[in-house]
């Protein structure tokens, strides 16, 4: 059995672990809501922007269609952008995400299709860099608040891919914010775009515009050509939105869990100790009787 | 001028506005545009300058760079890639 002393020290240091976790997780939980009401704050804007898009589509049709809405005609070379955190201490959080995206790839790999891989989180990257280390065309990071910059920059580079006819079809793995204890992770066609999906985004069922036609300016491919790019940055920026309230989500429930373990830890070597010491007292006293008799 | 205006401005970040106005200034890409109660259902592309929102004899202004208006019969709707309050 280790020294009392040896003992002591061990109980210190999970004791200041047990400080790190328990501060990290009221940091986190303080984030949380801040990163909560981000997210929440961003959803009329993706709604709305939904509503339109569903109500342009259903009126472009055709070969004169974006190439954003209906893609390229083929399905061979796919994109796959991950979105996660840049850091870790969030339990399963990230790995869930890349097992998700992972998984898509491989399948996608089977079928013979080609990938290439964006990642937008520092922890996306690391994860995939051995794997998938040819796949990877570019890494972002999402560095502190998720900033519509950063989203603008990883929309322009699968924008460019996607011009400069290198991939056909583009998917966003991200992790959706249902609770703070539920993030699924989540896949997200960009493109050819979905349009009025069930999902987080359900568009405005028929507006009605009691009788009188909708009038475009300058008209409804234009506008909807320019919308579409817009839609992408969109839909990344509140995958990074989700991303940071979940990740925080995450953090909280990891390191409460931590303080728990490092709380039951500091019992058990505490009850170890006082055994030890116990043990050494009556040793002393023993040897101390013994000595008396003998004299 | 009983009749409202449901208004509402969105930026990928927030809500900034949303409320019954009397009328809004817009920038659309082929000229600006006013906007009462009770217009046509429109959609137009925006250019970078201010929207005008008239409240109770108040006008507020905001910058908007890069957006949308959409005008329903139930309001109009501005979807900004950049708003903000003018001082």
């Amino acid at each position: 059995m280790a020294s009392v002393k040896e003992m002591r020290v061990r109980i210190a240091a999970v004791k200041s672990t047990q400080k790190i976790t328990k501060a990290m997780q009221m940091v986190a939980a303080a984030k949380l809501r801040r990163a909560q009401n981000a997210a929440q704050d961003s959803r009329p804007y993706a709604q709305r922007m939904a509503a339109v898009i569903a109500n342009l589509a259903a009126g472009v049709s055709g070969d004169g269609a974006p190439k954003l809405l209906v893609g390229t005609g083929s399905d061979q070379r796919h994109l796959v952008v991950i979105a996660t955190s840049d850091r870790g201490l969030a339990g399963g959080f990230n790995t869930s995400i890349v097992r998700a995206a992972r998984q898509h790839i491989d399948g996608l790999l089977a079928a013979g299709k080609d990938v290439k891989i964006i990642t937008a989180g520092r922890k996306a990257r690391d994860q995939l860099r051995r794997l998938h280390a040819t796949r990877l065309v570019e890494g972002y990071e999402v560095g502190g608040n998720p900033s519509l910059a950063v989203a603008e920059e990883v929309s322009a580079k699968v924008q460019a891919l996607f011009e400069a006819g290198e991939v056909d079809v583009v998917t966003l793995f991200f992790s959706q914010f249902k609770s703070v204890v539920t993030q699924t992770p989540t896949a997200r066609q960009l493109i050819p775009a979905e349009v009025a999906d069930g999902g987080a985004v359900p568009a405005q069922a028929g507006i009605d515009l009691k009788g009188a036609s909708y009038e475009y300016e300058p008209d409804e491919a234009t506008i909807l050509a320019d919308l579409l790019p817009r839609n992408i940055t969109t839909q990344i920026f509140s995958a990074m939105l989700e991303n940071q309230a979940g990740f925080f989500a995450a953090q909280m429930t990891a390191m409460d869990n931590a303080t728990r373990n490092a709380g039951d830890m500091i019992a058990s070597l505490t009850l170890q100790m006082n055994r030890a010491r116990q043990a050494q007292i009556t040793k002393e006293l023993i040897e101390i009787i013994s000595g008396a008799e003998a004299i | 001028m009983a009749e409202k205006l449901h208004f509402s401005l969105v930026s990928p970040e927030r809500e900034l506005f949303s409320g019954p106005v009397d009328q809004v200034d817009a920038p659309g890409s082929e000229g600006d545009f006013g906007v009462l109660a009770g217009h046509a259902p429109f959609m137009t592309a925006l250019k970078e300058g201010p929207v005008r929102v008239h409240a109770d004899g108040r006008v507020t202004t905001y910058e908007v760079r890069g957006g949308f208006a959409d005008v329903t019969p139930e309001g109009l709707t501005i979807l900004a890639e950049h708003a903000s309050e003018a001082a």
